[in-house]
């Protein structure tokens, strides 16, 4: 895709349209920066836009004069930069594509006055159209990359497993079960019941909002994980209204124990472990 | 193919399984397993796969039949030594060997053994 609109044949169009652009250099950039800066609400000062507007300017004169081959690559570069930056800070994509289809309006705005140039106008503008699509493609792959960080950030924060006793491990789990997600809870659980060698895990599940029959699935699937190893399963945490949630949907636990609290859980295994729990 | 030994430590068969298990070899050590109780009136089956890496649903299901017919010679099974990984697959394949027992390590199976044999007798 890249260079498609480069036409080796240095056409001539191109080259009149270079000239005439870098004849008016000065008040194509300040209208540009003018509509740009307009667009973004006071995010950007316009010293700012003009001083990355300059840069971009000269090598979409570059490109259009057609001389340069290497051109139109460091335009590309140099757009993509600065469409991952916008979508980093938190620029819309509308914001992002402005940027580049302002110039089309600020050089049609020059245009209109010499009605020579209209053929070569349009070569530009399809040129500019296709820089417009690069940017917002790479402003797309950025907030997916972004978004791709935090659910991975996210996955590593919520599943800690946590020793509770000689023997007795505990994984609070907080926010939503789904398969990815108890996949990761299953490895890192199961991997330190065989590395400490402890043979009751509670899994506590008061911060997880809602059990469907989806979630009580996974929930079913670990332990019975945890039980192929040899250790059992302790589910804790049940609030009410989960309760009656997963009577209403007929979920059957079977022989699993489950109890009110991590609490009950805990004293539950001690005595399971022979363990004997008084005041002293 | 590769043959699993059997080793009888006072009334506990003791069964390691060293090698990549092939279905053939499964097979075999099941067979070996019942004349082998038979034989010997064993009240325990100990089978550790702590080097197992792989198991597909024809093992996962070999593995609940070997714990079936050790039931009917009068003896418990355990399986020792899973690794998270097979546990997982097992799971996800929806075999949850529901005939055989299962222990974190060799020590602690034995002694769930001992606890139960010492338990029924």
């Amino acid at each position: 895709m890249q260079g498609n609109y480069l036409p080796m044949d240095v056409d001539s169009s191109q080259g009149r349209m270079g000239a005439y652009m870098r004849d008016h250099q000065d008040k194509v950039v300040g209208r540009w920066t003018e509509l740009v800066v307009t667009g973004l609400r006071g995010r950007s000062s316009a010293v700012e836009v003009r001083r990355e507007f300059d840069d971009l300017y000269s090598l979409v004169i570059r490109v259009m004069s057609g001389a340069d081959e290497q051109a139109a690559g460091e335009l590309r570069a140099v757009l993509a930069e600065l469409s991952r930056s916008r979508a980093r800070n938190g620029f819309s994509p509308r914001e992002t594509a402005l940027a580049v289809f302002a110039l089309k309006d600020a050089v049609y705005e020059l245009v209109t006055d010499a009605t020579d140039l209209v053929p070569e106008y349009l070569v530009f503008s399809r040129i500019m159209d296709d820089l417009g699509l690069h940017t917002f493609e790479i402003y797309a792959a950025a907030r997916e990359q972004i978004i791709a960080d935090q659910a991975a950030a996210m996955l590593e924060l919520s599943t800690p497993v946590i020793r509770l006793w000689e023997g007795i491990i505990a994984v609070p789990l907080v926010g939503t079960l789904d398969s990815a997600r108890t996949q990761l809870v299953m490895e890192k659980l199961l991997e330190t019941l065989v590395a400490t060698g402890a043979e009751h895990a509670v899994l506590d599940i008061t911060g997880v909002p809602t059990v469907d029959t989806e979630v009580a699935q996974h929930l079913l699937k670990t332990v019975s994980a945890v039980r192929l190893l040899g250790a059992e399963c302790i589910i804790s945490g049940i609030r009410p209204q989960v309760a009656q949630t997963i009577v209403a949907l007929g979920i059957e636990f079977g022989d699993i124990a489950t109890k009110a609290t991590l609490a009950d859980a805990l004293l539950h295994a001690l005595n399971r472990t022979g363990y004997q729990v008084g005041k002293a | 193919m590769e043959r699993v030994p059997i080793l009888k430590i006072g009334t506990t068969l003791f069964v390691s399984i060293q090698i990549d298990l092939q279905d053939e070899s499964v097979v075999r050590l099941q067979e070996d397993l019942a004349e082998e109780l038979a034989a010997t009136g064993a009240r325990g089956v100990i089978i550790d796969i702590t080097a197992v890496e792989i198991v597909d649903s024809f093992i996962g299901r070999m593995l609940a039949t070997i714990g079936s017919i050790s039931r009917l010679f009068d003896a418990e099974t355990v399986l020792v030594g899973m690794r998270p990984a097979v546990a997982i697959t097992l799971t996800e394949l929806g075999l949850s060997l529901r005939g055989v027992r299962t222990a974190l390590n060799a020590e602690k199976g034995l002694a769930l053994l001992n606890s139960t044999v010492n338990g029924t007798a």
